[in-house]
């Protein structure tokens, strides 16, 4: 599959939030403002690109020459938990700006299961490393565009009467799920007119 | 521990401090498998056992682990427990674990469990776990399942559980089977269901408060 493919995919077609459910619990919980909506978008997105790149190494220089395939979930885990305390403080030391902006989020993401999604789905569809990349960043791209639209939605929500047992997280869910029947629109038809 | 209070560790995780419903943890597997009931009802198995299973061992090794590497130590005995799961199941139950998918490995990232060995195990005896892991645990799975049956109903028209002899596990409801209303089954049929269901429960708790 081409890189462009693979990145329609991710981003539109099999968006991670609106049609996997993976990455549900920020994409609800920080949501509430633009802001903080792009500075998890952005850390997950960053995550998620050097993630799928080292869970593949790892897949393909540790655990298929030892035949230890079946260790693959708690090796990936871990290397994503490290990965993200790594990731932390290298922002830390190089860029301090950054680090304010993404800091708080960071230790949120081990739990993300949009980052350990995207190293299994990675495995199973058999990808290469620069497809991998290609792969967990458009994945990550998805997320920022969805928690983004989704912390628009939820800023003018603010404005108007929502029905009191409504209101916060449910009203959340319910404008998810009409995003993810816009997003329908997006299906496989869409790359065979694009890319012939 | 006086009886009652065993009674209340038990009860809490089905209704007051319902997993999904309530504390909003474990969303990603509520939503993404719960498309049929006979899904719902497998993650629900395995995520008893490996929250049965992660929180039994947390508090017995409670005064071992350091406090600083200790939600590593937890990711580490979670993921083990995970993949036990995921080794019976695709020995056992190859067509579950197929459409569960994605979804088994990632009860390692699921909230529910790692929350739970944190806030609970982590301070409390090895009773006091377990039944808070059995009552958190059958407050999941009747909520998946909820979730499922309203999913499946309207939008298959059936409800699918266990296959057993001649039976082939499909109950199928009359009308609606003719005309399902297919959306409920998709993605976004998902979000919908689980925002109304939240909504119900926010106005039922507001009623029983003012009550």
């Amino acid at each position: 599959m081409s890189y462009i493919a693979i990145f329609i995919t991710f981003v539109f077609i099999n968006n991670f939030i609106l049609t996997q459910f993976l990455g549900l619990c920020p994409f609800i919980g920080v949501s509430k403002n633009t802001e903080s909506a792009i500075g998890m978008g952005f850390a997950v997105t960053f995550v998620m690109a050097i993630a799928s790149i080292v869970t593949w190494m790892v897949n393909n220089f540790i655990l298929i020459p030892l035949e230890i395939q079946f260790l693959q979930t708690i090796t990936f885990i871990l290397v994503i938990a490290s990965l993200v305390q790594f990731v932390e403080m290298v922002v830390q030391k190089i860029s301090p700006q950054l680090y304010k902006a993404l800091g708080i989020f960071l230790p949120l993401i081990t739990t993300n299961c949009a980052v350990l999604g995207i190293a299994l789905i990675n495995v199973t569809k058999n990808y290469n490393a620069l497809e991998s990349f290609t792969a967990g960043s458009s994945a990550g791209l998805g997320f920022l565009l969805a928690i983004l639209l989704m912390s628009n939605i939820r800023e003018r929500l603010d404005l108007v009467k929502v029905p009191k047992p409504f209101q916060g997280v449910p009203i959340a869910f319910i404008s998810g799920g009409l995003m993810a029947l816009a997003f329908m629109a997006f299906d496989k038809a869409l790359l065979t007119n694009l890319l012939g | 521990m006086g009886k009652k209070s065993i009674f209340r560790e038990f009860t809490k995780g089905i209704l007051k401090e319902n997993p999904i419903f309530i504390i909003l943890l474990g969303l990603c597997p509520a939503l993404g498998v719960s498309s049929k009931v006979i899904n719902a009802i497998g993650m629900g198995a395995g995520v008893i056992f490996v929250l049965l299973s992660s929180n039994i061992f947390v508090s017995l090794l409670k005064n071992f682990i350091p406090e600083k590497v200790r939600i590593p130590s937890y990711i580490v005995i979670i993921a083990s427990f995970v993949t036990i799961v995921e080794m019976v199941m695709q020995a056992y139950l190859p067509t579950l674990f197929e459409s569960l998918g994605v979804f088994v490995p990632l009860i390692v990232v699921n909230c529910v469990i790692l929350g739970r060995a944190e806030a609970f195990a982590n301070r409390n005896t090895v009773t006091a776990s377990i039944l808070d892991a059995l009552g958190m645990g059958i407050g999941f799975t009747l909520s998946l399942i909820l979730i499922a049956l309203v999913r499946e109903v309207l939008g298959a028209g059936t409800i699918t559980i266990m296959a057993i002899g001649d039976f082939d596990g499909i109950i199928k409801i009359p009308v609606i089977y003719n005309a399902p209303a297919r959306v409920f089954g998709l993605s976004a049929g998902a979000l919908l269901v689980m925002g109304y269901l939240k909504a119900f429960f926010n106005w039922y708790s507001s009623r029983r408060r003012a009550a």
